[in-house]
């Protein structure tokens, strides 16, 4: 009976509604969260699993051996590789293509990789506007190493020792 | 107005087009406050979520409101195959049209109203039960379970709502010796401490909860319970008519507020007695209090159905009637003067 009374004149009050009201007024005047994105960004860990890319040695050489170990690995399917022999007996692909709309960026191709030749980079502000667009070719991606070379031997390099 | 009409026109037509201007005067501001009452809704609740809000269109945002009317115009206005086509049209008007019509009575400073009628009071309450019609209308004639046990709902919960609401009303009505909205604010002249939301406060609180619950704003938003019916009795609407919808609900919120603050915060008399009294006084209070309407939207879950008839047959109703004969008790007495 007595609980009774004290709930019903506490209820009257609106003693929880009131408290409820003062947080929610605390937070409206507390600092916002928001990341404006195309101005602000957060920061991105060396880690990053982005837009693919082919790398070569800095003699200009293709890392990729066809080893076809991403393509086994790969959970999506979306890696196609052919391979041959060049003239000086060394095996290399004719054919390296993504399918970005089937990729996951799981990085299992990167992990996979004995050469360092398939990496994701931090990029992934990309866009196709047609069909087919987002089906990186072999030539496309070295390009993609190519531009951002610099960036991919420092983030590896600093990865290095926990690998 | 209508003597400068009437040097240039007959006199008849003068003055159904003084009347004609004065109407355009009401409510294009309305509409405008409407408009940009979604804005600051969108920015409170945001800023009470750590969030900014809408702050891209325009400067901080303030276009917003007007992109997102253009693009409810552009919208195709889709008709259900199986629908009642004038039902489902009439719908919208139907709600829109008496939470305009109710704005006829509201004086905004003293003699500067639409219409000085005596039952003003009761006119705003005829009114603002009127626009029931447009939500139950609007779920039968969609012909859609969700939005069908939405309008049941929201039908239910208003009629409910607005007897406690009516008898926070009769408290007033008790003070001010008058049914003229003009009079019940003129009997709160002398400051802060004459308003009648102190010899009444119970009624006050009552009657903000009443019309929280009576526009269906949350934590009272059954009707529209997104997790459980979509969007209630306007699931099936689109484009403009569903804008109108949405131009409704805010319109009943800020007539809301303006009849809190008339009734009980002294309209556009002055708080303190140094300063002027005026409009933007009336301005302010309104805003303040539909400030309130976004707080609680931020803050509160939704009621769970039963707890929402709980609350106001078991809970309002008994509570306000104590009050109104404990005000009418306290009027014998020599204590009379703390209630007029």
């Amino acid at each position: 009976m007595k609980n009774f009374l004290f709930n019903t004149l506490k209820s009257l009050t609106l003693h929880e509604l009131l408290r409820g009201m003062s947080l929610t007024l605390r937070y409206f005047f507390s600092k916002k969260i928001t990341i404006q994105y195309p101005e602000q960004k957060t920061p991105q860990s060396p880690r990053f699993r982005g837009l693919h890319a082919l790398r070569r040695y800095p003699n200009g050489e293709e890392r990729c051996i066809a080893c076809k170990l991403c393509e086994a690995v790969c959970p999506a399917m979306a890696i196609t590789i052919e391979s041959e022999q060049r003239e000086d007996n060394t095996r290399r692909t004719t054919r390296y293509d993504i399918d970005l709309t089937k990729c996951i960026f799981c990085g299992f191709c990167e992990e996979s990789c004995p050469v360092d030749s398939i990496v994701e980079t931090r990029q992934f502000e990309y866009h196709g506007e047609e069909r087919g667009d987002l089906l990186y070719t072999k030539e496309m991606l070295l390009e993609v190493g190519k531009k951002y070379e610099k960036q991919i031997a420092k983030d590896r390099k600093q990865e290095s020792k926990f690998r | 107005m209508e003597e400068f009409l009437k040097q240039y026109l007959d006199p008849k037509f003068a003055i159904t087009f003084a009347y004609l201007i004065k109407i355009f005067c009401i409510v294009i501001p309305v509409m405008i406050s409407v408009a940009y009452l979604t804005y600051f809704e969108r920015r409170v609740i945001g800023f009470m979520q750590s969030r900014i809000g809408p702050n891209r269109v325009g400067f901080f945002g303030l276009l917003q409101p007007i992109a997102d009317a253009l693009k409810l115009l552009f919208k195709e206005i889709i008709l259900p195959e199986k629908s009642n086509n004038f039902l489902f049209f009439l719908a919208p008007l139907l709600s829109i049209a008496p939470a305009l019509a109710a704005w006829a009575v509201i004086p905004f400073d003293f003699e500067m109203v639409l219409a000085d009628i005596n039952a003003g009071l009761l006119y705003v309450l005829a009114m603002t039960s009127i626009a029931v019609y447009g939500v139950i209308i609007a779920g039968w004639a969609s012909n859609s379970k969700y939005a069908f046990l939405g309008s049941l709902r929201s039908a239910a919960q208003i009629v409910s709502y607005e007897i406690a609401m009516g008898f926070t009303l009769v408290g007033v009505l008790m003070c001010a010796n008058s049914l003229n909205l003009g009079e019940i604010v003129m009997a709160q002249q002398g400051g802060i401490s004459q308003w009648y939301c102190w010899p009444l406060f119970p009624l006050f609180i009552i009657y903000f909860i009443s019309a929280v619950a009576e526009t269906n704003r949350a934590p009272f938003d059954v009707a529209e319970g997104e997790s459980e019916i979509v969007a209630g009795f306007h699931v099936e609407y689109s484009g403009m008519a569903f804008a109108l919808f949405f131009l409704a609900e805010y319109a009943n919120m800020i007539l809301v507020s303006i009849l809190a603050v008339i009734m009980f915060l002294g309209g556009w008399m002055s708080p303190f007695s140094f300063m002027p009294d005026g409009i933007f006084w009336l301005l302010a209070k309104v805003a303040f209090v539909l400030f309130f309407f976004l707080w609680f939207r931020a803050t509160f879950p939704r009621y769970r159905y039963d707890q929402i008839m709980r609350l106001g047959w078991k809970v309002f109703i008994p509570l306000t009637l104590i009050w109104i004969v404990f005000v009418g008790a306290m009027m014998q007495t020599d204590y009379a003067e703390y209630f007029h």
